[in-house]
């Protein structure tokens, strides 16, 4: 009975969001007759003011950069209440829940991938500007790479004192450029450094910096969250 | 043509493991269907011209989403109505 | 036929991804085991996604990229917007899931069932 009554309701909301997608249509220019102002605008003043080739960086980090903190906070936040929800006592750490002996093929040949991952996660964290990347998307390629030793070899320790100390400086990083471009500009991470031309690797001014400092946080908070989950014993 | 088609049958795999992922009863077959929905939606973040948000898709959803679940699956049951956990562990579905 | 076959493919992506969700919320609403609900979310957080992402296509479209090259051809580029707000999106969706499971490991250890109809009291 309760199914039949979550059925139904669930059906009568789809039908009306729906009926208001359907009117909006698929890949008309938007919403609005004709114009979109501030699409033009930033796809207009990445090129010009700032010289960076890929716009969705130049969204994240300069034009809503603030937003960035925020989710680079509240990623933090997360990464540290799993840590403490998990918590257990401090000789007990050491000993990890799943116990398997992976076969030679895995042994062997995560040993030559680990650092090829390492190497693409840190190139596309560095061109986040260039081509389609940034420090998201690095930080996690680099953080799958020490899963995939983690799953392969039973003792292989990543220190938990240097993961926090590579974190940390990386957030004190951000928030320090973002400060230093509020007593040279006049604004919260405005861009002091000289822009380059279109498509150099030094072009955008503080946008690589930043991007760069995103790149290390995530990939050490993520390595510790897996570093964490897997030393659960249950 | 053949991309409408390539398309359409994109749909219809990521409904069909949306459905399997939230009726099957065994746990570890509903996170692998979960990863196909991601990946799925990766490819289909590429085909809409957005390749930023597809790497960001692919690595987090598929790598990282499953390793997560299944180390949980580990930890707790594995079978969604508990009274299956004893029977089917015990006769060598290891 | 092709103005027919693009209205198929508009009714397709936006009828996959309004399904999408409602299976989830279907999931999250009856089913009765903890770790079930959290697939359930996370298979919401993936509807949604594509949702935002799809609303931003311009027919014709490119990627938002100039590439060196492209200033001597240009072309229509799609809406750079929602992809900007989809890659926070998808992080702190995943965060969101770590945080929910941890929590039923947690539980799991305190009450030994994941059946929501047994966990009553509100204490640890």
């Amino acid at each position: 009975m309760k199914k039949f009554v979550v059925i139904l309701l669930l059906a009568v909301m789809g039908y009306y969001i729906s009926a208001i997608f359907f009117d909006i249509g698929f890949g008309n220019s938007h919403l609005v007759e004709g114009i979109s102002p501030v699409k033009d605008a930033y796809l207009e003043e990445t090129v010009n003011t700032l010289s960076v080739a890929n716009t969705v960086t130049s969204i994240v980090v300069n034009f809503r950069g603030f937003d960035t903190l925020g989710e680079v906070t509240v990623l933090f936040l997360a990464v540290t209440a799993l840590g403490s929800i998990l918590y257990k006592k401090r000789h007990q750490a050491g000993d990890r829940s799943v116990l398997f002996s992976a076969s030679k093929i895995v042994t062997s040949g995560s040993k030559l991938l680990f650092p090829a991952i390492v190497l693409l996660g840190a190139y596309v964290f560095i061109h986040g500007h260039l081509s389609p990347g940034g420090g998201f998307q690095g930080g996690v390629i680099i953080a799958t790479g020490f899963l995939l030793m983690l799953l392969a070899y039973e003792n292989f320790t990543v220190g938990h004192n240097a993961l926090s100390v590579i974190e940390s400086l990386a957030g004190i990083t951000f928030a320090g450029v973002g400060m230093w471009g509020l007593i040279y500009g006049g604004s919260f991470l405005e861009n002091f450094l000289p822009v380059g031309t279109l498509n150099d690797l030094f072009s955008g001014g503080v946008i690589p910096i930043i991007y760069i400092a995103v790149g290390f946080k995530v990939a050490a908070e993520l390595t510790g969250v897996i570093y964490t989950v897997l030393h659960e014993k249950g | 043509m053949i991309y409408f088609i390539l398309i359409i049958v994109l749909f219809l795999l990521m409904i069909g493991a949306a459905v399997y992922s939230i009726r099957q009863k065994d746990l570890l077959y509903a996170t692998i269907a979960t990863g196909i929905i991601s990946l799925v939606l990766s490819v289909l973040f590429y085909l809409l011209q957005a390749p930023d948000v597809a790497l960001t898709e692919a690595a987090i959803g598929v790598a990282l989403t499953t390793i997560i679940f299944i180390i949980t699956i580990r930890n707790t049951v594995r079978y969604e109505d508990e009274s299956d956990n004893k029977e089917k562990f015990k006769s060598g579905v290891k | 036929m092709e103005d027919t076959l693009f209205k198929l493919l508009d009714y397709g992506i936006y009828g996959t991804a309004v399904l999408v969700i409602l299976v989830g919320l279907y999931g999250a609403l009856v089913k009765r085991s903890l770790l079930k609900i959290v697939i359930s979310l996370s298979v919401i957080d993936s509807g949604i996604n594509l949702l935002l992402v799809a609303i931003g296509y311009l027919k014709g479209g490119t990627a938002p990229i100039f590439s060196p090259g492209y200033l001597e051809n240009p072309k229509v580029m799609v809406d750079p917007i929602p992809q900007a707000l989809v890659l926070t999106a998808i992080v702190i969706g995943f965060g969101v899931t770590a945080v929910a499971l941890s929590l039923v490991i947690r539980l799991y250890r305190h009450h030994h069932t994941l059946h929501i109809d047994e966990i009553k009291n509100l204490k640890w």
